[in-house]
């Protein structure tokens, strides 16, 4: 569980982080969009007690960061955006180093290394010099290091950044597994659709403060006041086309290619979506499904920046 | 706190360090430099005294070698601690470092012994050539040892600087210069306003005889000083004469660098790792 009360960091004049606020319950995961200087990783470096903020604070697990930066650090798992490694150093060695620097026996640390190199795919890299692994593997490399002392949280600073699309999809496929272990997972990304599948929970900050926070539908709603909707019809779709169309709560409708799908933007409540499916049905319409739909999330992520940079 | 040995810091470091060619290639260098100088210093020493062997002139040979290798350690160490921390955090490898458990001191201390424990090897290394010194006579084993142990005990100061230097400036040749630096003024410069010092008090001395406690002070900070009072005790006696501090120089030394050898620990440690700044 992570808890961040008003954080704030300054760096002279300049604002990386402004008051934020989060709560991330235990097992969430979540995901943490922004643009490239948006606070993300000041955020990340301050939760993993890199760097001490100006103001504010935040509990990991129940342990403020300001008060027991030791009991925080052995609570979470940290994956830097930039990492280098130690030249003429094994896979298999580099895990047991920074096993032996959370204190973990010899004996568990000869147990635990090889679970953790087969559960990232590194198992016949071992004996590999560290420096010498590609990119992709160094990063699940990292991804294991952050595990070995099994923490509840992790914290992963755009881990899939830099990657080729299958050691992308490789990586998402380590992390489904975290998630199916329990852990509470904060990970940050500035490529949107990278996150969207496995979050749970998507915050998207900008210039240092939380812009929006919730599912990615919710996120939507709350931005843009409206859901994305499809209907689909069987026939007749101009007649749809123009009922939609005179309703004032419906905006941006467009017709699709296949000719029977209408989507549309409704600013209405559940109430309100109640009343416009009845409607339809009361005119008749040749409906055939009536649906939210969750919209490209690079569109919601565009516009939500860049109205952030407008204000 | 756990024991040395068990330092995740220090094993690595030392199975890392002959990994590479490099550290076995300084060893050979090291001797061989020093093996150079000193049969050349016989070599010398045998023509001009035409043949057979003088004590003395082995005694001679003796504080030179020490100096010669007191100035190599001096020289050496900034280069091999001066970067221990700020390196890693050129490397981003410092960062994940500090998230895990390990405390700040264990890596401090880990970080100091690994880059020292070389410089003792390199020390170790040079000792049968001292056998060669040894052979003609004209010193004590004690002798031997204390210069040994004066040697260790500057590896150790000089490297807490480094560190300490190493973890409070972010670029490791800016540390290194800075270490230098200091070095530096603590070998020479102290020696030089000692002279100085020492030579206003002779001018006064005219009249009544003065004394002038810098000399002293300067003298104690200054490790060529008390490396060569070791052999010449009439240096320190010169100097409590001069200052008129009759406290043993070579206690005031080791007082004095043991100040600064802890000092530096204690701020590197505290510097490691940002103060998070606990509100009341």
């Amino acid at each position: 569980m992570i808890e961040i009360i008003g954080l704030t960091k300054q760096y002279g004049k300049f604002t990386a982080l402004d008051h934020l606020d989060l709560h991330i319950g235990e097992g969430t995961v979540f995901g943490f969009v922004g643009q490239n200087g948006a606070g993300k990783s000041t955020t990340f470096s301050i939760l993993a007690t890199l760097l001490a903020p100006t103001s504010g604070t935040a509990f990991v697990n129940g342990y403020n960061i300001l008060k027991d930066p030791k009991k925080v650090r052995e609570q979470i798992g940290y994956m830097p955006d930039f990492f280098g490694v130690y030249d003429q150093l094994k896979a298999e060695e580099y895990l047991d180093f920074y096993g032996a620097s959370y204190g973990i026996s010899v004996n568990e640390r000869k147990k635990l290394i090889p679970q953790l190199l087969e559960l990232v795919n590194l198992t016949d890299k071992r004996d590999s010099y560290v420096d010498l692994l590609s990119r992709g593997m160094k990063q699940r490399l990292c991804l294991a290091r952050s595990l070995i002392h099994d923490p509840e949280v992790l914290i992963l600073d755009e881990p899939a950044s830099g990657l080729d699309p299958r050691a992308r999809i490789e990586m998402r496929e380590i992390l489904k597994e975290l998630k199916a272990m329990g852990k509470t997972i904060l990970i940050s990304s500035h490529i949107l659709p990278e996150l969207a599948e496995m979050c749970d929970v998507i915050g998207i900050i900008d210039q240092g403060k939380l812009k929006a926070q919730g599912s990615v539908a919710e996120i939507q709603e709350k931005l843009q006041g409206a859901k994305s909707m499809m209907v689909k019809v069987n026939r007749n779709i101009e007649r749809a086309f123009a009922f939609f169309e005179d309703n004032p709560d419906i905006s941006e409708i467009e017709r699709h290619e296949d000719g029977a799908s209408i989507q549309f933007l409704f600013k209405g409540n559940a109430e309100a979506q109640q009343q416009l499916l009845k409607a339809c049905i009361m005119q008749e319409l040749d409906l055939v499904s009536f649906a939210e739909i969750e919209t490209d999330l690079e569109d919601v992520f565009m516009e939500i920046t860049n109205g952030g940079m407008e204000s | 706190m756990k024991s040395w040995l068990m330092n995740p810091v220090l094993n690595k470091e030392f199975k890392l360090r002959f990994r590479s060619l490099k550290s076995f290639l300084g060893v050979l260098f090291y001797v061989l430099a020093i093996g150079i100088i000193v049969i050349g210093m016989i070599f010398v020493q045998q023509l001009s005294s035409m043949g057979g062997v003088n004590p003395e002139q082995s005694r001679e040979l003796f504080m030179m070698l020490s100096v010669l290798q007191f100035a190599l350690i001096i020289f050496i160490t900034p280069g091999l601690t001066a970067g221990v921390i700020s390196s890693e955090r050129e490397r981003q490898t410092l960062n994940i470092l500090l998230t895990t458990s390990q405390s700040s001191s264990s890596i401090i201390i880990g970080k100091l012994v690994s880059s020292v424990a070389f410089l003792l090897l390199l020390i170790i290394a040079s000792l049968p050539l001292y056998s060669i010194v040894f052979l003609y006579g004209g010193i004590s084993p004690r002798e031997l040892l204390t210069v040994f142990a004066l040697n260790v005990f500057t590896v150790f100061v000089v490297g807490s600087l480094g560190v300490m230097f190493s973890t409070f400036i972010r670029k490791t040749i800016a540390a290194m210069v800075t270490t230098y630096g200091v070095m530096l003024f603590l070998v020479g410069g102290t020696g030089f306003l000692a002279l100085i010092a020492t030579s206003f008090t002779q001018m006064s001395q005219t009249g009544t005889p003065t004394t002038n406690i810098l000399v002293y002070l300067l003298a104690m900070f200054n490790t060529p000083i008390t490396l060569v009072n070791l052999f010449q005790p009439s240096i320190g006696e010169e100097i409590a004469r001069m200052s008129g501090v009759s406290f043993p120089l070579w206690i005031a030394h080791l007082i004095s660098y043991t100040f600064i050898f802890i000092t530096a620990i204690v701020l590197s440690v505290r510097k490691l790792r940002p103060k998070m700044k606990a509100k009341k």
